[in-house]
């Protein structure tokens, strides 16, 4: 399903398009994704970077933060939600309560949903949001995705624009139904090649964020093209859009259903021969600080975690398999799995690929961020190193600040975990 | 006109080192405050005082979209924080708490910590306090980011917005 992209122009009998007068049609045929997206939304033409808009979204996703949202909400004189059907709840940051401070707030916000009428409401081990929205087949083509979560980037994986919100923006949307958004520029990220043995979409992900740099597509919207962009799976598409948010990105989309115009304006055009990649990490501690695998193979490391919106899919836990199948996690190393949604659990139980993970040593957590944002379930260590294939290595992000993270493909981290240090995938794959 | 003391930080200063997710399952704005910027600077909360002023670099609040970030500093006292540039979802959120994020893209190079700067919003400018000559621009805030700052924050544009009454007892 999509929507139209340019409400409001129409074909006449005889197949002529009348363009409405406020409008030219050097605007009209050089539109983005994003921009035909946000034009839609916002009951208009067309519109321009720079412009702010009120949009309304199409679906307003939140998770244990539905507590702050609820209080700004009841700041604002709301009573009921103008928009119920738009709203997505789901607890997965700490997911069982880890605290009695996170019980009170779950059980606050079970009362919330249950009050407010939100139908699509996902209790603790349903899985990580922005993997349900997909999963579940919330997020569409051509929508309006907002979340109060900053990796609302990953539903551009099915062509929707999925923009990242704080809490009183929520509580906003929740009482007048819109919000205003500014239009951003878009970003051209081409990508072609068929890669090496070794390299996935996270390799190319973090090769994306060094060229754009930790901020480089601020405020912007990355539009992903190329022939391995348009042979990837959806997975590996989430991939690429979740990880765009590190680079700063507003939002991010493969297109499909709503296409940019043949002229569309990109501020930035640039190209990524995924042929050329090898295996990449990001270095201690800021995500563009991307090396080489090989160059940082060899660093001991005392965790390992594949999980997280980025890459805890079940290619993912399947591919950790392959490598781990018949091998142990080394002596001293702990291994740690979270998978990103209970039906990913279930299938990977029932391939069997659960079944080798945990012979070979590892951790499985129940669904939901686990150890990523270091709440639980894996709290590192004063001086201690991970190597995970989350998304963010921001010191102190995991535990302990004076521990040091690398951000890796789910290959690599398997890998390492079986090494005890970080190791080069390849060696593994045949 | 405001007028306060100057702690300067570097450039991408992320929202976990503003306020570790380990602390965000309380959400009490003074429990917040006693940990704001402890991955940066773990005595920080207790040395700020109210009406001091953050000094930063570059991408200001980058990482994740916790309002907590902007709360906390809000809650520690912070209201004005100038920066050469800030990452959206925090300058959104600060803007929306009613703070004052302003971009300055000189004031990172001018001032130090323990200076006092004057801020003047209308004329744009930041000026140290005691001696005469150093001014710096500020970049103009957009329209609509003016309005919700004068409203005093979203909550409140929104409750006006929606007509509803002020004066419930509620008002930060």
């Amino acid at each position: 399903m999509g929507y139209p992209a340019s409400k409001g122009l129409r074909a006449d009998h005889h197949g002529t398009i009348k363009i409405p007068s406020h409008h030219t049609s050097v605007r009209m045929s050089v539109a983005t994704v994003c921009e035909k997206i946000l034009a839609r939304a916002a009951g208009l033409g067309s519109v321009m970077p720079g412009d702010v808009v009120e949009a309304t979204p199409d679906v307003a996703l939140s998770h244990e933060n539905t507590f702050l949202i609820h209080r700004a909400f009841r700041e604002m004189g709301g009573s009921r939600i103008v928009n119920p059907s738009s709203v997505v709840i789901v607890l997965d940051h700490r997911a069982p309560a880890n605290t009695v401070n996170s019980a009170n707030t779950q059980k606050a916000v079970r009362s919330i949903a249950s009050d407010l009428g939100i139908t699509r409401f996902f209790d603790v081990g349903a899985g990580i949001c922005h993997q349900l929205l997909i999963e579940q087949g919330i997020a569409k083509a051509g929508m309006l995705v907002t979340g109060s979560d900053s990796h609302t980037t990953t539903c551009g994986a099915v062509g929707a624009m999925g923009v990242g919100l704080g809490a009183s923006d929520m509580a906003a949307i929740w009482a007048k139904g819109s919000i205003w958004l500014k239009v951003p520029e878009s970003i051209k990220v081409e990508i072609s090649g068929k890669t090496p043995k070794g390299v996935y979409s996270k390799d190319i992900s973090l090769e994306t964020v060094s060229q754009l740099g930790a901020m480089g597509a601020d405020y912007c919207c990355i539009e992903f093209h190329g022939d391995y962009v348009s042979g990837s799976t959806v997975s590996e598409r989430m991939t690429l859009c979740n990880m765009s948010a590190e680079a700063g990105a507003k939002s991010a989309v493969v297109p499909q259903t709503v296409l940019p115009d043949p002229k569309a304006h990109y501020s930035r055009t640039i190209q990524i021969d995924s042929s050329k990649i090898e295996p990449l990490a990001s270095t201690p501690h800021s995500v563009d600080k991307v090396a080489t695998v090989r160059s940082v193979e060899g660093t001991k490391i005392d965790q390992a975690f594949i999980g997280s919106c980025t890459n805890g899919r079940l290619d993912d836990l399947a591919l950790a398999s392959t490598l781990l199948a018949g091998r142990k996690v080394h002596p001293g190393t702990r291994l740690i799995i979270s998978p990103a949604s209970a039906e990913i659990y279930a299938m990977a139980l029932d391939k069997g690929i659960i079944g080798t993970l945990v012979s070979a040593g590892a951790v499985i957590t129940s669904p939901g961020c686990g150890p990523c944002l270091g709440a639980h379930q894996g709290v590192l260590a004063d001086g201690e190193v991970c190597i995970s294939s989350s998304n963010r290595n921001f010191r102190g992000r995991m535990g302990s600040r004076e521990a040091s993270i690398y951000i890796a493909s789910p290959a690599t981290v398997a890998a390492s975990a079986i090494e005890g240090k970080i190791a080069d995938p390849r060696r593994y794959i045949r | 006109m405001i007028r306060g003391k100057v702690w300067k930080f570097a450039n991408d200063i992320d929202t976990d080192a503003i306020i570790p997710g380990r602390y965000l399952d309380d959400y009490s704005p003074a429990s917040l405050a006693k940990h704001v910027m402890e991955g940066v600077d773990p005595a920080f909360a207790s040395k700020v005082s109210k009406g001091d002023i953050l000094v930063a670099g570059r991408h200001f609040g980058i990482g994740s979209s916790r309002e907590q970030a902007a709360t906390a500093l809000l809650a520690a006292g912070v209201e004005v924080i100038l920066a050469k540039s800030f990452a959206r979802i925090f300058y959104r959120n600060a803007v929306n708490q009613g703070m004052l994020p302003l971009v300055c893209p000189g004031c990172s190079e001018a001032f130090r910590t323990g200076e006092q700067i004057t801020v003047d919003v209308e004329k744009g400018i930041v000026q140290s306090a005691g001696e005469a000559g150093k001014v710096i621009d500020l970049e103009r805030m957009s329209p609509y980011i003016s309005k919700i700052h004068a409203s005093g924050g979203l909550v409140k544009l929104v409750r006006s917005e929606l007509g509803r009454t002020c004066g419930d007892g509620k008002d930060k």
